[in-house]
Formats: structure tokens, sequence, C-alpha cells
């Protein structure tokens, strides 16, 4: 019985070592070609407003996704690291968000001060 | 499912399993070799460069009252005397992407001690960067040549060229900085320091097939971050 037992810890921890199948690399290669196709055929048919922005940032946001998760193996990593890694991204979004609201008074003064002329 | 076990500790799945690691007093993240946790975290303060210059892009295209220039004509290819947009760039994506693949079967090739494979994928990857980089001189100097500068274009706001080339050229330096090691460690696999175990530079650490994985993830960035300069700064 501990044998066995000793059997199944070794080749648990060769599975821990070993690699994935070809097969998902090269379907997750596929995937990327196909969704930078996409992308590039976002610009190709001129597409334009919300309809623009909303497939760019879809074909951008799957991408990375995919190359992270797989490419670079967090889907396989422990939560420990992940997690590490993933919740300083909330900081960029802030950042992305105060400055949203920047770039906006930006433009109003600019408008108002060149365009208009002042108050 | 059973507990795995490493040095005596057992891995929990999940958040549990991250609970008990952090709080475990010993090494945090169980199983990763040091030299990849730190390139996670290179690679994690790497992001907030990236993320600083795509912010600031975002502030100053957002903020100028002058047309930002049409991208899809600014960057468009003559094929035959017929303008073909962003056709460099899709080129460039296609040719980053194809690289990336190929570093991700040699880092799987590596760690099955496939060391012919290894090496042969490992050059693919740098003369696919090689190319990438090649593209990008072209590129440049196309525009160059076209007029743009740091402080002004003919094509419309002034501060296009200061973001295109701050931007992509920090890329490209990743690019070329990738190039080379890709090239080093294509002599390190083809001459099997991996099987010698023989020690790096500035380490005392054996030689492991796991500085692929490391030499990947540095690749696979590069390609992270392509993704979305293509989005934002060439197709948005």
């Amino acid at each position: 019985m501990e044998e066995t037992n000793k059997i199944e810890e070794a080749t648990k921890k060769e599975e821990q070592t070993s690699t994935q199948k070809i097969g998902i690399y090269l379907w997750i290669w596929l995937l990327l070609f196909v969704l930078s196709f996409f992308s590039y055929m976002v610009d190709w048919y001129q597409f334009q407003g919300m309809l623009r922005w909303s497939l760019i940032l879809f074909f951008m946001f799957l991408k990375a996704g995919l190359i992270m998760a797989f490419f670079m193996h967090l889907f396989w990593e422990r939560y420990a690291l992940v997690n590490v890694l993933l919740w300083p991204m909330t900081a960029i979004a802030c950042f992305i968000f105060l400055m949203t609201a920047e770039f906006k008074y930006t433009l109003f003064s600019r408008f108002f001060y060149f365009v208009v002329g002042g108050a | 499912m059973s507990e795995q076990k490493i040095d005596g500790f057992e891995l929990k799945p999940g958040f549990k399993g991250m609970a008990s690691d952090t709080g475990s007093d010993q090494t945090m993240f169980k199983g990763v070799h040091w030299g990849k946790a730190m390139m996670w975290i290179f690679l994690l303060s790497d992001t907030f460069v990236f993320s600083c210059f795509l912010i600031s892009y975002m502030k100053g295209r957002g903020s100028t009252i002058v047309d930002w220039p049409n991208t899809s004509e600014v960057f468009s290819l003559h094929v035959g005397g017929v303008p073909v947009p962003l056709l460099l760039i899709a080129i460039m994506t296609f040719v980053l992407i194809t690289s990336s693949g190929t570093m991700a079967l040699a880092v799987k090739y590596g760690y099955e001690k496939n060391r012919k494979m290894c090496g042969w994928l490992i050059l693919a990857t740098a003369v696919g960067g090689l190319t990438f980089v090649g593209m990008q001189v072209f590129e440049w100097s196309k525009l160059i040549h076209e007029g743009v500068r740091p402080w002004g274009n003919p094509f419309g706001a002034s501060q296009f060229g200061s973001f295109f080339f701050m931007i992509t050229g920090f890329h490209g330096f990743h690019v070329s900085i990738g190039v080379i090691f890709l090239f080093i460690y294509t002599y390190k696999v083809f001459a099997g320091h991996y099987e010698s175990k023989k020690r790096g530079w500035f380490t005392k650490m054996k030689g492991d097939y796991v500085e692929i994985e490391i030499l990947g993830l540095y690749w696979h960035f590069v390609d992270l971050v392509w993704v979305f300069i293509f989005a934002f700064f060439y197709l948005w």
C-alpha cells in the first residue's frame, strides 16, 4: 500500500513538471492569428464610432487574455502568483479614470481660452 | 483531487491555497523558480511603464483641439499604386505573433529536454524578432522622410510624432534586447549548457530549462504590449 502511494506521489511530481499537450499551444496560436485578422478587418472596413471602439477593445482583451493565460502559463499558476500580478492592474484602471477627467478639463480650457477667447 | 505537497507543505487549490501559501512563513510562490518570480515582478513594473506611456498618449490625444492624424492613411503602404491601410503594421503584428508561438513551443520542448527542437524554435523566434525590428526601422525612416518629427508633422496634431516615437521606440528597444538574448540562449541550448548544468553569468544557479521559460515570459510580454499598442495607437 505504502509502495503504491509512493509511486503515485512520484508520478504526481512528474506531472507537475511535465508540460501541456502541444495541441493547446497550436489552438491558441491559431486563435491569435484569427483575432488579429479580425481586428485588422475593423480598420479595413472602416467601422466608426462605438462599434469600432468596442470591437477593438474586445479583440484586444481577448488576445491579451489568451497570451497571458496560456502562453505565459498563468492559467496553470497558483493563485498566490496570479493575484499578485493581476490586482495591481486596478491601479492602472484608476489612473486611466483620473486622466480621462484630466484630458476633458484640458480640452475644455483650450477651447475656452484659445477658441472662444475667455470670458 | 488529493493534495499535492512541496517540501512537506500541503498545496491547497484556489483562494484557500493563496491564503495558506501567503501565510506559510516560507517562500510565498510555491513551486515557482525564483528567477521566474523575479521576471514576473519585472514585467509587472514594465507594465506600469508602458501603461504610463499609453495613458499619457490618451491624455495628449484627448486634449488637443487640432485633429489627430488619420493613422489608417499615415501608416498605409502603396501596393501597385493602391494604398493599403496599415499593411506594414498588420504584417508586423503577424510576425510578432508567429514568433510568440514558436517561443511557446520552445518552452514546451525545453521542458521535455528536446534540445534540438528547443534550439531551432528559439532561433526561429529570434529571426522573427529581428524581422520585426527591421520593419520598424523601415516604418520609422519612411515617416521621418515624410516629415514626421517629435515636435510636428504634416498630417495633424503636433503631439502625434512625440507619442509615436516614444511608444514604438520603447517597444522596439524591448524587442531588440529580447532578440539579443534569444540569440544568446540559442547558443546556450545548442551548446548543451542545460544538460551539463553549466552556470550562467552573475549567478551560481546551475543551468536549467526553466531559464527558457523565463526568457519566454519576457518575449510573450513584448507581444502582449504590442497587442495594446496596435489597438490604441494604430487602430483607435
